[in-house]
């Protein structure tokens, strides 16, 4: 057992007993993360020196709970003299003058940045394989993916590199990965974290968020980067609470929904398969463990059609935004700059050579859905089933402290998997529903929940806006009923 | 008009920027800076996770100009991106108001010459300045310093027929922006620039013709003068039967002629969309009010006023009027009792020759208003004559002194008292009898010569109508007992 498999509260129990130093946590997590990197992947850059950095002057840091902790961080974050790449050769070279104001909360409260991970390009994908660096690999089976965009950042989490990682979620993409990876994703409330430094994808979908391994430790990385911030005008003011100091998992009488048109097997009779079965008979187990926790659970209709409507109309906003938020990459203010012979050339030139061909896929997307002909039918259109989906739940949040799904119907994809058909009900219902987190932007989180074909699957729990507490609480009953927390891939625990 | 087969119409865009301390959406300082790229940030660079914070300062400014060109105003204030790419771009969009600009449907009243004319506003919107270019042979050089500022973008209906009246309108939207403070409106610094869109028609034709733009003119003469040659121009394509081309041109201010730019493709897609990174910012009654209350009477009201309630003419208060100091100067001095004609006079020829002269504000002029109430009422109680006030107005402005220093220091007080006139006048009678006696009163040449008599005896001071006055009486008076 080695003092870095420990939960962020136990690290730092072991660190002001004596029984470890901040510089040999982070020594450990240096040495995981190189011996893991040729097979999984996890890393753009390893920041030692930056590391050594921050441990010489740790003594000038207040006593709080990240001080002295390992941590990973997106590669879409700024990081000042860091190379800062997204993932893609349009920034492979780009090093920003400026942090993240989360990476800025992090240097202060002293948690030491082992490294940037891999993302999907831009953060647009969601199986952790479209960074320029090469694909990201699930700790618990080397074939499958562990799904993105923050595919780095749950991998290193997952395979114990680091107690916790910094994320981003435009779709779901911290709580998709932490579900394929076998532990905790969390997107709190929008605005809750400032998102100035994130490298936007789509600015009215995007959040910071964290990857740990048990929920007590989301508390505390939220308390550390959660607050207002002058810098972002959608921060929201600040609240005072310390979510850390409220966990109790006292969840007695809380009501919870869960919605039928996504796990009624009625829907998936033509693709139902071993793994779907017994990701639902999970799911009704877990159902037991919240009423044996004293909360009431009950089943809710949704229109299917507008459910099967969250995917198309995530790709459609995000496209748009993501079309416009990248257009400063030129190679002209920064990063890497093509030839030439004129300003025009140049930037297209950089742009036909530093973007992927998805990623071009996707900018011709939203270029088309923004396009004033197309705006009424496509891009607004969007908008008001993203409206509708919104209202709706806000109402059922007003009733309910949380809705319960499962976070996929299936195990991680293996890389020799078949394309996915996008317009099964499968995929458009089981797959996409974490968005709807993103579209209200409310706090959402999975946490580990069982085994299938010995890999991990996940639960998602969401709720209204500003109710972090009740996720994190009811997540926090939850996973003391379960054994998955603090696991890391391919050692402690039984049931593998 | 200069033009009588064909219709001119005319509509402006005007660019102004917004006077804060900070950039539309970043702490960088928005000062007038000429080392390129020192007032900047990432914010300015759109470096990658950058965000915008709108500007309130600017934001208020935008709304109580909305006001003051009686605009519709918004519920709520919102930013929209324009999307396209060029290198002053560096977020690749600009910031911009398209779906609910801060003001809608406005209208000024403008005199041109002495005629008034209401100029119609589309809309006026707030967005950020980009970047500036200079292009070089191999290479260009981009100054981010202007990336960012505050600009206030005010588009006229084409409602304009002459250069006459785009002049006139041009000169008045930059009073406006001076009176309330909103901008410092100077062309010279590139503060304010004109897209003027022209179109010919022939007269009383129920169609407009071909629209012409004119990108990015930078001062009002070179305004009038494209637009003068431009009317020129599609004249004798007209008059020859050709047809006029939609497209941009760009004016040369060295050869005074429009050059073609590019063919104007109709409706570049500009992909706009909702900012989403401002949350909608909702303008209160609160704020509305607190903004009226900060706007002042603006120049073509306080003509009227000035024409109406002083009787003063069109060019008198157009002067008087030009800058807010000045009429504000004018109005503290005939609070103070003054007649409006006189305080007009004064102000409109000796104070703002020398204010003019000495390319300072009025306000810095050391000759206060409380100097010209002063000034004006010794000449008005008769103590110096209005040819010495002159002197005692140069005086005063020389040596930085009062006028009733001036005025006591030079000796300068006038004798209005009768008794002491009358002395004289023995005097000089005694001394010209013959001459006295000879009197006739239809001849002038008499009393001239004896008034001439008393000012020379008197050094200038007795009062030359006082003396006029009492020599004819005593003349008279003479005659009658002869």
């Amino acid at each position: 057992m080695s003092y870095l498999d420990l939960s962020i509260s136990e690290m730092k129990k072991a660190i002001d007993e004596g029984k470890v130093t901040p510089t040999s946590l982070a020594k450990e997590s240096f040495e995981r993360a190189h011996k893991y990197q040729k097979d999984i992947n996890s890393f753009v850059t390893l920041t030692e020196k930056n590391a050594l950095n921050q441990l010489e002057n740790l003594d000038s840091v207040e006593d709080n709970p990240l001080k002295g902790i390992p941590y990973a961080l997106k590669d879409n974050f700024s990081t000042k003299g860091i190379l800062s790449t997204a993932s893609s050769n349009i920034l492979k070279d780009y090093v920003p003058f400026f942090n993240a104001t989360s990476v800025n909360k992090l240097y202060s409260k002293g948690a030491i940045l082992i490294g940037k991970t891999v993302l999907d390009e831009l953060a647009m994908g969601g199986t952790g394989t479209t960074g320029h660096t090469g694909p990201v690999k699930n700790p618990w089976d080397k074939s499958r993916l562990i799904g993105g965009s923050s595919a780095g950042s749950a991998s290193s989490v997952a395979a114990g590199i680091v107690p916790f990682s910094i994320g981003s979620d435009t779709g779901d993409s911290i709580r998709k990965p932490a579900a394929y990876g076998g532990i905790v994703g969390y997107k709190p409330t929008y605005g809750l974290v400032s998102r100035f430094g994130l490298f936007a994808f789509a600015s009215s979908l995007d959040h910071v968020g964290c990857f740990t391994r048990n929920v007590s430790d989301v508390a505390y990385v939220i308390d550390a980067i959660k607050g207002k911030d002058e810098k972002d005008m959608t921060s929201l003011p600040d609240d005072n609470i310390k979510f850390s100091e409220h966990l109790d998992g006292n969840v007695k009488g809380k009501k919870l929904f869960y919605l039928k048109e996504i796990v009624n097997r009625d829907n998936y009779k033509d693709s139902m398969d071993e793994e779907l079965d017994e990701i639902l008979n999970n799911f009704d187990e877990i159902i037991d463990k919240c009423k044996n926790l004293g909360m009431e659970v009950e089943e809710v209709d949704f229109d299917k059609e507008i459910l099967k409507a969250i995917f198309p109309t995530y790709i459609t906003i995000s496209c748009a935004e993501a079309t416009s938020n990248n257009s400063n990459l030129t190679g002209i203010p920064f990063g890497p700059r093509s030839k030439g012979k004129s300003i025009d050339e140049v930037m297209f030139n950089s742009r036909t050579e530093g973007f992927s061909e998805l990623i071009k896929r996707r900018f011709v997307l939203g270029s088309y859905i923004l396009q004033k002909e197309n705006q009424e039918k496509l891009f607004l259109n969007a908008g008001r089933i993203r409206r509708i989906i919104v209202e709706k739940m806000t109402e059922l949040f007003k009733e309910y402290d949380g809705m319960i799904l499962p976070a996929s119907g299936s195990i991680a994809p293996t890389f020799r998997s078949e394309t996915i058909d996008k317009l099964s009900d499968r995929y458009l219902l089981l797959e996409n529903h974490m968005a709807i987190g993103n579209f209200g932007g409310f706090p959402s989180i999975t946490i580990p929940c069982g085994f299938v074909k010995n890999m991990p699957i996940g639960l998602s729990i969401t709720s209204g806006v500003k109710k972090d507490l009740d996720v994190l609480n009811i997540a926090y009953a939850l996973e003391s009923t379960m054994n998955y927390k603090n696991q890391i891939a391919g050692g402690v625990n039984d049931e593998r | 008009m200069m033009n009588d087969k064909y219709e001119v119409t005319i509509g402006l865009e005007v660019h102004c920027e917004v006077k804060t301390n900070t950039k539309m959406f970043s702490p960088s300082p928005n000062n007038y800076n000429e080392t390129p790229n020192e007032n900047i940030s990432e914010v300015d660079m759109g470096f990658p996770g950058i965000l915008p914070i709108a500007n309130m300062e600017a934001v208020k400014k935008s709304i109580m100009m909305a006001m003051a060109l009686n605009c519709k105003l918004p519920n709520y204030m919102y930013f929209d991106r324009k999307n396209y790419y060029y290198p002053d771009l560096p977020k690749g969009y600009q910031i911009t108001q398209a779906t609910e600009p801060v003001g809608v449907n406005g209208y000024i009243n403008v005199y041109v010459n002495d005629e008034v004319k209401k100029i119609d506003i589309h809309d006026i919107h707030l967005e950020e300045d980009t970047a500036s270019l200079d292009h070089y042979e191999t290479y260009s050089l981009i100054d981010y310093n202007r990336s960012g500022i505050p600009l206030l973008e005010t588009v006229t209906e084409p409602c304009i027929h002459s250069a006459d009246e785009a002049l006139a309108f041009l000169d008045s939207l930059r009073r406006i922006f001076l009176y309330t403070g909103i901008s410092e409106a100077r062309t010279d610094r590139g503060q304010m620039r004109c897209d003027v869109n022209i179109s010919l028609a022939p007269k009383n034709s129920e169609k407009l013709g071909t629209k012409v733009e004119m990108k990015n003119i930078n001062s009002f003469s070179n305004v009038k003068d494209a637009i003068l040659y431009e009317i020129k121009r599609q004249s004798e394509i007209l008059d020859e039967g050709g047809t006029i081309i939609m497209e941009t041109r760009r004016y040369d201010d060295t050869t005074c002629k429009t050059y073609r730019m590019r063919e104007k493709v109709e409706g570049v897609d500009y992909k706009y969309y909702v900012e989403p990174n401002i949350p909608p910012y909702k303008i209160t009654d609160k704020l509305i009010n607190e903004l009226r209350e900060k706007l002042p009477m603006l120049q073509f009201d306080r003509i009227q006023k000035y024409m109406k309630d002083y009787e003063l003419s069109l060019y008198d208060a157009s002067i008087l009027t030009k800058n807010i100091e000045t009429a504000l100067y004018f109005e503290e001095v005939i609070s103070k009792g003054i007649d409006p004609k006189m305080a007009a006079n004064w102000i409109n020829t000796r104070i703002l020759g020398h204010v003019n002269k000495e390319e300072i504000s009025i306000n810095d002029c050391t000759f206060t208003t409380d100097d010209l109430v002063e000034l004006i009422t010794y000449i008005n109680k008769g103590t110096i004559s209005s040819k010495q006030a002159k002197d005692v107005f140069y005086k005063c402005i020389d040596e930085n002194k009062k006028p009733s220093v001036v005025i006591k220091e030079n000796n300068m007080e006038q004798i209005t008292n009768t008794d002491e006139i009358l002395s004289v006048i023995k005097e000089v009678i005694n001394e010209n009898m013959e001459l006295a006696l000879s009197y006739d009163p239809k001849k002038g040449r008499t009393v001239d010569f004896f008034v001439g008599q008393i000012m020379k005896k008197t050094r200038g001071k007795a009062n030359p109508k006082a003396a006029m006055d009492l020599i004819k009486e005593e003349l008279m008076k003479l005659k009658d007992k002869s």
